[in-house]
């Protein structure tokens, strides 16, 4: 695999500064876990990630207590801020697998730095996002009834709904990225091991590394299960959000019921991943000195796709507006209209902005190299796309056929609060992430060093 | 094993990927047959220089995948339509469009999680202990250095004429594995 990854990093800006060894490689990236002390900043932020877990924990406790009663859903809007947190978090969760898989069939070496904690990111988000359709079946106790599990009613699950096939994909997703992550560790673990000196975290690496020791035969099959998982996890990533598409497309709803919504989901899901992951990796670079290894190719790159892919999304809005006059449909065109210039036509021009106008300035080499302008854009590309769920799911049950069964949605409190909660457990996640874990796959970035090359 | 040999091979440390790939060929070459190597990252053509020809794990996936693909079909035929059927909106029960999703996403588990476990267990791991862990210059292998080692169950492995040969081939030291 070396030669290839190296005839793509020949002409364009280095994918690693140069002047780095397989020594200061390992030794740089080992660091920041083995001898690094956690500095005042990380027990801050983690401090505050913490309490936000603490608020999401209580206010999931209190729903328990009272129902879902305490949420801002009615009839009709029985979908609110559960479903629209659930379809952004696992679709931040897809850069992970884009990286990490589609990227090495690609053989974009590039990828090589960002794959582990992108990885990481979307165990986290995936995580994050199963909170919500658990705790929104209103009795949540009874939330394995969603699994083949045998029951004293005898009744299965209703296979024919997409709502299984939700659960379906959304369990194998977390699965197969857990794999895929976990197996990607275990050479690192086996760095990790060796490198420390501390005999409790020698045997717990030792353990997590499965007694890893490079042998030839075991590096073939290790390539060779690597290559194979990424490409099961291919089809796999662009099944979640079709799927998750399907739960809405396959309601008669207006503004669900389009045919353009999975490869527009899909799309939507990569854009804001990668926004996410730019998020994250500006400042971990910066603060861990990261530099070296996440250069401004990875910056550009990540923004390229962004630019890709938001184009595609706006492409999506487009053929849905163009689709509702097209069918003739009146209550498709209502939805249309109403999203323009109904009650939340605030939410629907802000999402257009977020994620149509300003996107567009990447087209701009100079803000596309500036870490601090891709991490603003990357902000309003996170907005923009949860505005986009909060417009599909909530707008398009606020008014649908039946003037009399119209209503409106408000978030509560405890909307809120479960919301923001689970951006601090994502966030807290990746504190603890960088501190035990390296950051960085350190294998794959000595394949990337000239003295990898080999030659028969 | 009938009798232990104190002795578990004897291992060949050198500095790039490249010097280690051409004593493996080497050794190979010279008729050592119960070799390994060890490096830091996977290296290209590594494994084939040292006698191994058949990944078992292509062929574990694709079994595992077709057992999951036929695990997630039959078990909604048999949920749906046979155990306890009931009239949805009038589909009918063997509604096969219905049913791919979760086959495919089964095929799907079933075959990343029999790729993950193969490569394990064909591997021998997870494996704490090996002999090779007793070599404290072993402790590279995860970082900078490459290894080579000869077991002492190859058939033409003779502790001196070994260890003489190995030496030959420029390595940065030379020692003895206790098993």
């Amino acid at each position: 695999m070396n030669d290839q990854y190296k005839s793509a990093a020949v002409d364009k800006a280095p994918v690693i500064e140069p002047g780095h060894t397989f020594g200061t490689v390992t030794e740089k990236i080992s660091a920041i876990v083995l001898t690094r002390p956690a500095s005042n900043g990380w027990f801050v932020g983690f401090g505050i990630c913490f309490m936000l877990t603490m608020m999401m924990l209580y206010a999931i406790g209190y729903l328990f207590l009272k129902g879902t009663g305490i949420w801002g859903v009615t009839i009709p809007i029985g979908w609110g801020f559960a479903i629209v947190n659930f379809v952004w978090w696992i679709g931040i969760g897809h850069a992970g697998t884009l990286i990490s898989a589609i990227l090495l069939l690609l053989r974009q070496s590039w990828r090589n730095s960002i794959n582990r904690f992108a990885e990481a990111m979307t165990l986290f988000a995936v995580a994050a996002a199963g909170i919500f359709p658990a705790i929104h079946v209103g009795r949540p106790w009874l939330a394995y009834w969603l699994f083949p599990i045998p029951n004293t009613m005898g009744v299965w699950p209703q296979f024919r709904s997409p709502l299984m096939w939700d659960v379906f994909a959304v369990s194998t997703y977390a699965t197969i990225s857990a794999l895929f992550w976990f197996t990607g560790l275990i050479p690192d673990f086996a760095t990790l091991r060796d490198r420390s000196d501390n005999r409790a975290l020698k045997m717990i690496y030792g353990m997590l590394s499965m007694g890893w020791r490079g042998s030839a035969r075991h590096w073939h099959r290790y390539e060779t299960m690597y290559l194979l998982l990424a490409g099961l996890a291919t089809p796999l990533v662009l099944s979640v959000h079709t799927v998750v598409s399907f739960d809405f497309a396959v309601g008669i709803v207006p503004g669900w019921h389009t045919t353009i919504f999975p490869p527009y989901f899909v799309a939507g899901a990569i854009y804001s991943g990668f926004a996410m992951v730019l998020m994250l990796s500006i400042p971990i670079r910066k603060i861990y000195g990261l530099e070296d290894f996440i250069t401004e190719r990875h910056l550009q790159n990540s923004a390229k796709v962004m630019l890709a892919t938001g184009l595609i999304v706006g492409y999506g809005y487009m053929i849905e507006a163009f689709m509702s006059w097209y069918s003739g449909d009146r209550f498709d065109a209502f939805t249309v209209w109403n999203r323009l210039h109904g009650p939340y036509a605030v939410p629907y021009w802000m999402l257009l902005i977020c994620n149509i106008f300003i996107p567009q300035v990447l087209w701009i080499k100079k803000l596309r190299t500036s870490p601090v302008a891709l991490f603003l854009i990357s902000g309003v590309i996170l907005v923009g796309m949860w505005l986009e769920r909060f417009v599909i799911v909530v707008m398009s049950l606020h008014r649908d056929f039946l003037n009399s069964s119209w209503g409106m949605y408000y978030p509560t409190r405890w909307d809120w609060m479960t919301y923001i909660g689970t951006i601090g457990m994502f966030l807290m996640l990746m504190f603890l992430f960088l501190r035990v874990l390296p950051a960085i796959s350190i294998f794959e970035m000595r394949t990337l060093l000239p003295e990898a090359e080999v030659k028969e | 094993m009938a009798k232990r040999d104190p002795i578990y091979g004897i291992m060949a440390e050198f500095d790039s990927a490249q010097a280690l790939v051409d004593a493996a060929k080497k050794t190979h070459e010279a008729g050592y047959k119960k070799i390994d190597a060890y490096s830091p990252f996977p290296i290209e053509g590594l494994a084939e220089e040292i006698g191994f020809h058949f990944d078992e794990i292509p062929l574990t996936v694709l079994i595992g995948g077709i057992i999951g693909g036929a695990t997630g079909y039959l078990m909604q035929y048999w949920m749906s339509a046979v155990d306890y059927p009931v009239n949805i909106g009038g589909k009918p029960y063997h509604s096969w469009p219905a049913f791919i999703v979760i086959t495919f996403e089964m095929t799907i588990l079933f075959a990343g999680i029999s790729a993950v476990l193969g490569m394990l267990a064909f591997n021998g791991l997870p494996m704490p202990y090996h002999p090779v862990f007793n070599v404290p210059r072993f402790s590279s292998a995860s970082k900078d250095r490459f290894f080579l080692i000869v077991f002492s169950s190859d058939k033409k492995y003779d502790p001196a004429g070994t260890r003489q040969f190995l030496e030959a081939l420029a390595p940065r030291s030379v020692s003895e594995v206790p098993s």
